[in-house]
């Protein structure tokens, strides 16, 4: 492992300072992702800049239903949260279906939304990769890519976005809390944090050096709604999503669907807000039918590969699979 | 002295080393604290075939830590062309013989290590080597039809890798039912919890490594030999090891690279491959594809059998699994060629992993049989008991003791198969189709010559040795059991040291013949020393020991055919709207002969069986053609089962008292739990939801193509 420098920053402006002055300086949280990449020599940062000290680390739920969730919350913390658990039980089950105990012990909000993704060209120093090194070539497209993306890829990157949380987040509107070198607060939507490849697959996100996500805010799920997250894996605990919906649904009293917001992970370089299905959704029956042709409309953009296609008609079955569900009482599951 | 009245064997006795274990005291191979300790890194190939041309050192060296590099121009020059006693030790030089030629064979290989102060400095250093090649065109792909594929003369069981009993393509294509199907296994690996690591030390000619090793006496050879040394000048010690499954049941590169490297700068050096490393350096187990064609009667009668199996191995090593030696004797059909063939490709060395060839040749020889059952709509288990033969099949040896029908009848009580609907997809659980599946299992059971002393203290005590390994079986337990019985005292009174290649001739843990072999002559050194005692009348203050070896008692064996046996039992669950599969539960019934303790036997035949899940619906490691190795290589992408993959896995064992085995009646069980257990969850995934797939593993993409029509309620 190469050397490099630890700095723990005790407030938020030191933090940001030491990473702009610094042009090999990353900011370090749970480093569950970061370290590892780091041991395979995917990344080199010469300077680590802590910022588990900087006051991020509570779950404030407001009086309105919402809640501003701080970004070095512990992903276990968050998961076992009793506002959470009743408010956004879909986030809960998320980060709960992802890595594991002792991961999410350590994992923190915002290191989760920005962790890389598990694509093994990326995290093979030996092979080329156009997000780790530029125009080397993508060599999933013809070799192994099973796991990676389906939705907004380009000819040089496939790569899957991995995570959980984030799909649950995309689903209930979350906003990104954002403060900048200058100390200027934004705050974005989830999905505008991201960034498609295209042809600079090394962009990942809208961030720019210096920029610390402070916190994650979600407004009060909808009155009357019902969520869940479900997610499809080759095994039954610790594995990365080949799919996973997040879901959050209203019916109307004839039980047709008055609102409905779709995510999906497992598909696409980000969290995958499906806002032409859940447009198409709107005033209908969650019949298999009636979602066959949202999520028909939603993946005619999709460019699958040989070996990941069978994500297209699975994310059209759990979608059905999971409004069902949603639509039927408990005790019926 | 005393007479116990309780015996050892055959009690549930906890482990004996189970404290030094979990409190971190017994130690493992990269655990000796040994002084001036240098750290190596091995630099591995990018290419797939071709050659080394340069390697610029230079930017490494300067490094700070660093000791030296090993290369091609400073090694140590080793006896490549030494001739070992036994064929698969033999088979484990082409690979140990690091940095000997600068030809490239598979991408991953060693051609360089960088040996420093830390294990930091020595990976830095090995990122700053810089190595220039000549690239060759390589081919990574196996495939069935290919010409360039052989029969091999020998295969790893030793036996021929083509045998024919009658005329058995002419009986297949006039049998009135047939089944005609091609299998496929992928490449898996044995990622065992302790990496391979190795502490090699030299003391002038003498070579001392503390190896993460199955059998520290065999292992002791080739190394030995590779450097031109007696036997006696190389010990090999492997006190405790954490786990194997067959990839350290010979010496690997990383073993060797200790050795070298300790050499080149005159210091200790340890190795400690991380788990990228292990998956071209440590061998794996060789995809196969394999075509079964078997002919019956219309009453179920096997007439004929036709098992034809390709696989890989690199162009160093012709390692050839005996992938249709099982189907050579577990039924009683009339007419039967079994063929495995191997095709040499620029990939890495492939090798044991737990029931070597057994392992993918029984599921695609299970499979058939199930598919033949759904032909001829015949119960599965009723269609085996139909084709049990009387005699081996194959040698017309009689069997030493098969009770593969009692397994299937105990299994089927148990399991509760009686009244089972056989129509495919015809159970539902709400959002489930639920369906079970039955196998047969078998595992030779070998026994190998060892030695072993015995040596009575005046203070009572005993400690007995033998050079066994315990990979986290319970060996080191079950020997004190068999050493406390022979010597009639408690087990208090008996310390077993294991371990080292020094204590004297002992075969590996491997193919399920250790706790046989070992145990023979742990039961004949204290037969011998209790002589000794009563000769001498006692005790005397300097102690007393003797010596002994089981050459000639295994050399007289009666001819026979000798091996476990057992039935898989397997229920699993399909979601129709997704596909995900579960396994709800597993039950394997075994005969292996006499059991010496449940509890450890229990452990090895669950782990082996849960290992059988892995491999029917998680384990692939997924074959990269543009560069000739593995794409994923690590425990996030390399898939095993998980706690929560794993429900209701349970083994029963049944009472078979076998006079014609070995000392101690029983045959080994380290094998044969995984022997079958793919098979069943696989014809009970057929059984669930009426498709048959046929490529292991079995995923979610597979079995959706039958769910569409399954989903109305």
């Amino acid at each position: 492992m190469r050397p490099f420098a630890y700095e723990r920053a005790e407030d938020p402006a030191e933090a940001a300072a030491l990473v702009a002055e610094r042009p090999d300086a990353a900011f370090l949280a749970g480093g569950t992702n970061l370290v590892d990449l780091m041991k395979l020599g995917v990344a080199g940062p010469g300077t680590l800049v802590d910022v588990r000290r900087l006051g991020y680390d509570r779950v404030e739920h407001r009086d309105d239903g919402g809640v501003l969730i701080g970004a070095t919350v512990k992903n276990s913390e968050l998961a076992g949260d009793p506002g959470i658990r009743r408010r956004f039980p879909a986030l809960s089950r998320a980060i709960l279906a992802g890595a594991s105990g002792q991961l999410r012990s350590a994992a923190t909000t915002a290191g989760n939304l920005l962790q890389r993704t598990r694509c093994v060209y990326f995290q093979d120093v030996t092979k080329p990769c156009n997000k780790r090194e530029p125009g080397s070539g993508c060599p999933a497209i013809g070799g192994s890519h099973r796991d990676l993306a389906v939705l907004g890829t380009s000819d040089h990157c496939v790569a899957t976005y991995p995570g959980d949380m984030a799909v649950a987040l995309a689903a209930l509107d979350a906003l990104v809390h954002v403060r900048g070198l200058d100390g200027e607060a934004r705050a974005l939507p989830l999905e505008d944090l991201y960034v498609l490849p295209g042809d600079t697959p090394h962009r990942e996100t809208v961030l720019e050096r210096g920029d610390l996500i402070t916190g994650v805010e979600l407004p009060a799920a909808p009155a009357g709604a019902a969520m869940h997250y479900r997610k499809v894996r080759d095994r039954w605990s610790y594995a990365f999503a080949l799919v996973s919906v997040a879901a959050v649904l209203r019916t109307a009293g004839d039980g047709t669907i008055d609102e409905v917001r779709l995510a999906l992970g497992g598909v696409a370089p980000r969290p995958w807000r499906a806002r032409t299905a859940e447009s198409e959704l709107i005033g209908k029956l969650p019949t298999p039918e009636n979602v066959q042709a949202a999520m028909g409309a939603e993946l005619a953009g999709a460019r699958p590969l040989p070996d990941n296609a069978f994500k297209l008609d699975l994310a059209t079955d759990l979608v059905g699979a999971v409004l069902r569900d949603l639509t039927e009482p408990e005790e019926d599951r | 002295m005393s007479t116990t009245t309780q015996r050892a064997t055959g009690a549930p006795i906890v482990r004996v080393d189970g404290r030094a274990k979990v409190t971190g005291a017994a130690q493992y191979a990269y655990e000796y604290p040994l002084e001036n300790m240098a750290y190596a890194w091995p630099v591995q190939s990018t290419i797939a075939k071709g050659r080394v041309e340069s390697i610029d050192d230079s930017a490494a060296l300067a490094r700070p830590g660093v000791i030296a590099v090993l290369t091609p121009d400073n090694v140590a020059r080793l006896q490549v062309d030494v001739e070992l006693p036994l064929p698969f030790l033999a088979a484990a030089v082409p690979d140990l013989s690091l940095l000997q030629s600068r030809e490239v064979a598979f991408r991953g290989q060693i051609v360089a290590a960088v040996i420093a102060t830390s294990l930091e400095a020595a990976r830095e250093g090995a990122g700053a080597v810089e190595v220039g090649y000549e690239e060759q065109a390589h081919d990574a792909v196996l495939r069935f039809d290919d010409d360039r594929a052989y029969v091999p003369g020998v295969v790893n069981d030793f036996s021929p890798g083509n045998v024919e009993r009658g005329e058995a393509d002419r009986a297949f294509a006039e049998a009135p039912v047939r089944i005609d199907a091609t299998y496929s296994t992928p490449a898996e690996h044995a990622v065992p919890m302790e990496p391979h690591s190795a502490t090699a030390a030299w003391d002038g000619d003498r070579l001392t490594i503390y190896n993460s090793d199955q059998g520290p006496f065999y292992s002791s050879l080739p190394i030995s030999a590779l450097f031109g040394l007696d036997p006696g000048q190389v010990e090999i010690v492997a006190e405790y090891v954490g786990g194997g499954f067959g990839s350290k049941a010979a010496p690997r590169p990383p073993t060797m690279l200790a050795a070298l490297a300790a050499r080149l700068v005159d210091r200790p050096v340890k190795v400690a491959l991380n788990r990228p490393q292990s998956f071209s350096l440590t061998t794996y187990r060789t995809p196969t594809i394999q075509r079964l064609r078997l002919g019956a009667e219309r009453d179920g009668r096997l007439a004929a059998i036709v098992h034809e199996s390709v696989q890989q191995s690199s162009t160093l090593v012709e390692y050839t699994e005996q992938s249709v030696s099982s189907t050579r004797l577990l039924y009683a059909a009339p007419d039967v060629r079994t063929t495995a063939r191997v095709r040499r490709l620029d990939v890495p060395t492939p090798g044991w992993l737990r029931a070597p060839g057994d392992a993918p040749g029984v599921y695609a020889l299970e499979s058939a049989v199930d598919e033949l059952a759904v032909e001829l709509g015949m119960d599965p288990i009723e269609l085996r008991v139909r084709n049990e033969p009387d005699a081996d099949p194959e040698t017309g040896q009689p069997f030493s003791s098969r009770n593969l029908v009692g397994a299937l009848r105990e299994g089927a009580a148990r399991f509760g198969w009686e009244g089972r609907d056989p129509a495919p997809a015809s159970r539902r659980e709400g959002n489930w189709l639920v369906g079970t599946g039955v196998a047969a299992a078998h595992y030779p059971a070998l026994v190998f010559p060892s030695t072993a002393q015995a040596r009575a203290e005046a203070d009572g005590g005993f400690v007995v040795r033998v050079g066994a390994a315990d990979i986290g079986t319970g060996a080191r337990t079950v020997l004190t059991q068999v050493a406390a019985d022979a010597l009639d005292v408690p087990l208090e009174r008996v310390r077993v040291d294991i371990g080292r290649a020094s204590i004297g001739v002992a075969p590996f843990a491997g193919g399920s013949i250790g706790t046989a072999s070992w145990s023979w002559a742990v039961e004949k050194a204290c037969g011998a020393l209790l002589d000794a005692v009563q000769e001498h009348g006692g005790v005397p203050p300097e102690g007393l020991e003797v010596q002994a070896d089981t050459t000639e008692d295994v050399g007289a064996l009666a001819e026979m055919s000798r091996g476990g046996y057992g039935a898989q039992f397997a229920e699993v669950r399909v979601d129709v709207d997704t596909g995900q599969i579960r396994v709800d539960r597993m039950l394997g019934v075994f005969a292996t002969g006499r059991v010496l303790n449940p509890r450890t036997a229990r452990s090895q035949i669950v782990g082996a069986m849960t290992m059988g899940l892995s491999m029917a619906l998680m384990e692939i490691a997924e074959p990269d053609p543009e560069f000739g190795d593995f794409a994923n290589h690590d425990l996030a992408s390399y898939h095993v089962a998980s706690n929560a993959d794993v429900r209701d896995v349970d083994c029963v064992f049944l009472h078979e008292d076998d006079k014609n085995l070995n000392s101690i009646g029983g045959k080994g069980i380290g094998e044969i739990g995984i022997v079958g257990a793919a098979a069943a969850i696989a014809n009970a995934v057929h059984h669930a939801i009426g498709l048959r797939v046929r490529d292991l593993p079995i995923r979610i993409e597979d079995v959706r193509p039958a769910l569409q029509d399954l989903r109305v309620r």
